[in-house]
């Protein structure tokens, strides 16, 4: 093995990244034009507390102090900004043309069951229990993942119950969202780290089958460099490319008000896991250049192995059925994208099980597509 | 000088290849001996390039035996390709790198050190005449300015063997007489050169000897002027028709 000549691959596939507009644009342009764009539309903070006012309906039929309280908590959350409505006839025609994005209608009974509950905390059954209904905006992501979340914490820190204590307290809608306080952009920020990296695929497939076409692969062939001091190069310059890559996207994401209030270790792994990754993804780029003979086949065959990658295990996968929710489990992106979400949404340690466990299976999946990659690129297209 | 000096500089013995029902090279014999210029004429098609491409290591002929340098081909690919440059018949250059980077990075795969690839590079870049070109990017270049930096990428690591496969093919005449002058120069260093062409002037003006393949077999081979002396022709484009009854092809 000769590090000359490793280096010498690493060295000219960085310039080509850089040089070349197509890849540019591929692998580092596209990706964050697309994370700005896609801030922007759905609730990126740029800077901010991070946290997005969302507006919603309020139809109070309790008489009563603590429908005030509750009112007021809610204002208090700072994410959801209540407009009072006398009827909920008008707060439903106004939900319907996505002037707010839920409605929260409050029982008549609200007072009384609070203080059934505040008389005899221990006792459930003299409660008077009751039922809060909450309309979603089924076509908003927002309603309907952050909201419930947030009304249903609310509640609960009335009765004075921070955990699922029982309360007399019924949340009609209620999704158990996991997360705390998030825009839909911050949602989906973990996945957005796993969606850039996956075009790392496409570069490969093109990078490989234009050399074979425009001769280079022969003339590098008839040199003395072996198979495995050509393939660690293009494996190295890759996975560098896809680091830079991640940072660029990361720098955005950040920008855009996306900072978890996590340690050092936590960003270490979470660039870790996409070099992991993105073995995967030069993997799929080798298939994909074993099978196309040309580099418009080679893009076309990419998606085969992107686009599942990308429904099934980046943000765009979000509220998959159940069939999905099953295939999703067998691409390498969806460990990443939960890993990810784990550590910055859900607060998990880089050592709690779930995180090892994502983080057994990428490195599994990915070494071991990476291997089927060069072992059918080095069969059938002589390196 | 060759590694096994003792060795012709290339040796080929009843050497097949066949795709399918094609034979592209067909029980092919012929040697080259150290510092020879020789000449491997033919029109497209006749196996030409498939020979290089199995003296190179590229392919697997069906049957038969290869050594250049005395390295059999297959067996001992890696100590071969040492010892020789390929100027490929495509202009395979990198769009994206100067001339200069394009250059280092071919001496890199040769593990050639920081001041032999300098100085080499500088000084095939002033005989090809690139020298003012070498820091723009090659996307930017001619088609001939291509086809003589694919030429250089083949003599960086100073080759023992040299195979040229239609070097001069797309130049205008200017750059042709200059790449004829720059071979001669690679004769006069030593070097053993398997040039391939369909001009037959210019297997005429260079090579010491030529052999002449049609439909992958060998149908002629000695000096250029002993061949027309002896087919009693004017040159080698009426020797070649004389022999299979058709006119060499222009390149498509």
């Amino acid at each position: 093995m000769k590090p000359q000549r490793v280096l010498a691959i690493v060295r000219k596939e960085v310039k080509k990244a850089i040089r070349d507009p197509a890849i540019l644009f591929m692998i580092f342009l596209f990706p964050v034009v697309f994370v700005l764009a896609f801030g922007l539309a759905y609730g990126a903070s740029f800077g901010s507390d991070g946290q997005t006012a969302y507006e919603i309906g309020v139809v109070n039929m309790d008489q009563g102090p603590a429908s005030q309280t509750l009112l007021t908590a809610l204002s208090k959350t700072e994410i959801l900004r209540p407009n009072i409505y006398g009827d909920n006839q008008t707060a439903q025609n106004d939900l319907s043309q996505g002037r707010v994005q839920a409605v929260i209608a409050i029982p008549s009974d609200f007072s009384l069951s609070l203080a059934s509950y505040q008389a005899a905390p221990d006792d459930p059954r003299s409660w008077v229990n009751t039922s809060v209904a909450l309309y979603l905006d089924r076509g908003s992501l927002i309603a309907t993942q952050v909201v419930p979340s947030i009304v249903q914490q609310t509640l609960m820190a009335i009765t004075g119950q921070y955990a699922r204590a029982p309360n007399p307290f019924r949340l009609e809608i209620a999704s158990l969202v996991e997360v705390k306080s998030l825009s839909s952009f911050e949602y989906m920020a973990p996945g957005m780290f796993t969606f850039a990296s996956i075009y790392i695929l496409m570069m490969v497939a093109q990078s490989f089958v234009q050399d074979r076409e425009n001769g280079m692969m022969k003339r590098i062939r008839v040199t003395p460099i072996t198979s495995a001091e050509f393939m660690i190069g293009q494996i190295l310059s890759y996975t560098l490319i896809a680091l830079v890559q991640s940072a660029l996207v990361f720098a955005t994401i950040s920008l855009l008000g996306f900072r978890p209030d996590v340690g050092a270790l936590a960003y270490i792994f979470a660039f870790a896991i996409i070099l992991v990754f993105s073995l995967s993804n030069i993997g799929f780029g080798l298939i994909t250049a074993t099978v196309a003979r040309s580099g418009g086949a080679a893009t076309g065959i990419s998606f085969l192995f992107l686009l599942p990658q990308l429904f099934l295990g980046t943000f765009v996968g979000m509220s998959l059925s159940s069939a999905a929710q099953i295939a999703r489990r067998f691409v390498p992106s969806y460990y990443v994208t939960d890993a990810l979400t784990s550590l910055f949404l859900r607060g998990a340690d880089v050592t709690s099980p779930t995180i090892l466990f994502d983080f057994a299976a990428v490195s599994v999946s990915c070494i071991a597509v990476l291997m089927l990659g060069v072992f059918l690129y080095s069969k059938h297209c002589a390196i | 000088m060759c590694a096994k000096a003792v060795e012709p500089g290339i040796v080929v013995e009843r050497l097949v290849k066949r795709y399918g029902d094609v034979t592209a090279v067909n029980d092919l014999s012929l040697q080259v001996t150290r510092g020879e210029l020789f000449g491997l004429l033919g029109p497209n098609g006749a196996g030409k390039t498939t020979t290089i491409n199995i003296l190179c290591g590229l392919l697997k002929p069906t049957s038969g035996f290869a050594s250049v340098c005395g390295y059999d081909v297959q067996k001992e690919a890696m100590k071969m390709r040492e010892l020789i440059g390929v100027c490929i018949q495509e202009t395979a250059v990198y769009p994206y790198l100067t001339g200069e980077e394009n250059v280092k990075f071919f001496g890199d795969l040769y593990t050639l050190d920081g001041e032999t690839l300098r100085d080499r590079c500088s000084m095939l870049l002033e005989r090809l005449g690139l020298a003012g070109d070498a820091r723009r990017r090659v996307s930017k270049y001619s088609g001939g300015m291509k086809r003589r930096l694919s030429l250089i990428l083949a003599l960086i690591h100073d080759p023992q063997v040299v195979f040229l496969d239609e070097p001069t093919v797309g130049m205008d005449p200017q750059s042709r007489h200059a790449v004829w002058d720059f071979i001669r120069e690679l004769k006069k260093e030593g070097k053993t050169i398997v040039l391939t062409t369909h001009h037959m002037e210019e297997a005429e003006e260079l090579c010491d000897r030529v052999g002449i393949i049609d439909y992958g077999k060998l149908i002629a081979l000695g000096p250029p002027e002993e061949l027309i002396r002896r087919g009693g022709v004017g040159n080698l484009e009426e020797l070649f028709i004389k022999l299979t009854g058709r006119r060499i092809r222009e390149e498509a």
